[in-house]
């Protein structure tokens, strides 16, 4: 196989993360849980320092130097937000507490208005339960119908039959990633699809924006959703990406402060976008610690980061193959350029909690569980995997430590 | 620093690799009773015989789940299998003392005993103890008994 040249240095990479250089149980700690999290650069925990110990003041409404000072440095966040994305207006980029509170504004704000019993939402096999269970909640309430994208033998969307599925649909609602199988699904494929039939297409990028460039327009997306948490910043902080003509029609989600433009005793009116639908005082250090992140992932480079984790995705496919064979299985897609660097894999026989039990004697972090995708653990016939993740700071040496500390594991539990 | 072999204690992978009374019980006369854990996907499926005074007659066990949520069902149901409702209990709730001893302190407060723990032998389930330096895992251990409450809560409604 040819080996992916990878544009990052894993050593220099990891001296800007202050968590990395930490021990546990003794030993260097090993983290590859960045599709639950990722690690957060200096440069994110100075921002949010910084907010605190300088600028520390309500946004929007104080008229002194401070609170405007704060307000500037949450609107050049959304600035950045929106450019990282390809959006074309700020007006289109609305601050959440996380990617789950994004999905469910659209079910419950776009849906309850657009959406009446007997209208078909369109998912996939694949989903979190954050793109499932909002729309669940609307088949309680409404009476909607739900349909499910397939998948094919190597976790892919089967699309053989979209057209058919997406036949009187209003709503198709995917993820751009799966954080269990890693397969990076062809979006504006489903889009274009969506579109045609009639439908809006809401995205779930949680697993794509933080790992490869993303461009709204070219994605041809009416929504997309992601947390800040995975891609550098702060948890507490998500972004929903609405077209505008859609968040216009759209009523608001919460109601408060800052969404409106006049309350009387008898009604209110709502603010413009995006505040519209940011009612509250925003979690101002986070946005700013988003706004952060966003400029250190542009100082990386977002090809870099995919390429890097293509790269390093080849060598742990082939480090673990070889080092166990039938011991082990990867779940998903077998080639690095249809996936991210998630993996999803059995081992021995073991149970995944057992795993990453053993693992963490090691210092490595893993995830074991269903990930929050139960229908998807139910059609790959098993209730939990161990899940390995990378990110930009993981190197080579992450994934040695990796299938030493699985052999290990190994031996632990046949002696 | 608790270490693996607080946890893995050599009785609990024998339980693990050998598990007691697995299978199924016909339906009925069997009650069927099912636990899920739903922060890591662990289920188990527990058939119940009970005799005319409502005691555990016979027991058996299916489902999935990690080696501590599988020895602990194992271990439960060689210590249940025969005896009466007074006797379960008993001993439902000196496992569960011992398994909350932690879940209620914070680390360090070994001193804290558990005040309603009934004077019972625990036997093979004493090796358990050492879950409780690993709290992720308590949920785990406690699945089969929790299942088993519901149960024996069931054909006594």
């Amino acid at each position: 196989m040819a080996v992916s040249v990878d544009p990052i240095d894993g050593t220099a990479m990891k001296a800007q993360f202050p968590l990395l250089s930490r021990e546990v149980h003794g030993k260097p700690i090993v983290y590859l849980d960045s599709a639950a999290t990722s690690q957060k650069p200096l440069a994110v925990l100075d921002a949010m320092d910084d907010y605190y110990r300088t600028i520390n003041s309500n946004v929007h409404r104080g008229v002194y130097m401070i609170a405007e000072e704060a307000t500037n440095r949450m609107e050049l966040a959304r600035a950045l937000v929106r450019d990282f994305i390809g959006a074309r207006s700020s007006s289109e980029i609305i601050f959440t507490k996380n990617a789950t509170e994004a999905l469910n504004m659209v079910a419950q704000s776009w849906g309850r208005a657009n959406l009446s019993a007997g209208d078909v939402v369109v998912l996939s096999h694949m989903e979190h339960h954050a793109n499932i269970v909002p729309w669940h909640m609307l088949v309680a309430e409404i009476g909607i119908e739900l349909r499910w994208i397939p998948l094919d033998n190597e976790g892919r969307l089967d699309l053989t039959d979209l057209d058919t599925l997406l036949n009187g649909a209003k709503v198709l609602s995917v993820t751009a990633m799966s954080n269990v199988l890693g397969t990076m699904n062809p979006v504006r494929t489903l889009t274009d699809a969506a579109r045609k039939a009639g439908a809006i297409s809401m995205i779930d990028g949680c697993q794509s924006v933080p790992h490869s460039a993303t461009n709204v327009q070219e994605l041809g997306a009416d929504f997309l959703a992601f947390s800040g948490h995975k891609m550098c910043g702060p948890t507490g902080i998500g972004v929903l990406y609405g077209r505008e003509d859609l968040l216009e029609a759209m009523p608001p989600f919460l109601g408060g402060g800052e969404m409106i433009r006049d309350v009387r005793l008898d009604g209110f009116t709502t603010n413009e976008l995006p505040w519209k639908f940011e009612a509250g005082t925003p979690a101002i250090a986070e946005i700013i610690g988003l706004g952060a992140a966003v400029e250190w992932l542009n100082g990386v480079g977002m090809d870099n980061v995919r390429a890097h984790e293509i790269a390093l995705t080849e060598y742990t496919i082939s480090t673990l193959h070889e080092r166990f064979g039938d011991r082990i299985n990867i779940h998903g897609p077998s080639s690095p350029a249809e996936r991210g660097g998630v993996f999803s894999f059995d081992f021995d026989g073991l149970h995944p909690h057992d795993i990453s039990q053993v693992l963490d004697q090691h210092a490595v972090c893993v995830r074991a569980g269903h990930h929050c995708a139960k229908p998807l653990m139910k059609l790959l016939g098993i209730g939990a995997t161990a899940r390995a993740s990378v990110y930009v700071y993981n190197d080579t040496t992450d994934i040695d430590a990796l299938a030493d500390a699985l052999d290990a594991t190994g031996a632990f539990f046949t002696l | 620093m608790p270490g693996l072999e607080d946890l893995y204690r050599e009785i609990i992978l024998d339980h693990y690799r050998n598990p007691r009374n697995r299978g199924e019980l016909e339906t009925p006369p069997a009650l069927r009773v099912e636990g899920f854990n739903p922060l890591c996907g662990d289920e188990i499926v527990l058939y119940l015989d009970f005799d005319s005074n409502g005691g555990v007659a016979d027991i058996r066990i299916s489902g999935q789940g990690c080696s501590i949520s599988q020895s602990s069902a194992s271990m439960m149901s060689a210590a249940v299998k025969g005896k009466s409702v007074a006797e379960i209990d008993e001993l439902t709730r000196a496992f569960k003392a011992m398994m909350s001893i932690h879940e209620n302190t914070l680390e360090g407060a070994e001193t804290a005993e558990p005040i309603d723990a009934p004077d019972v032998k625990l036997g093979d389930l004493e090796a358990l103890r050492g879950v409780v330096k690993f709290p992720v895992r308590i949920k785990c251990a406690t699945l089969a008994w929790n299942t088993l409450a519901q149960g024996i809560e069931e054909a006594s409604a």
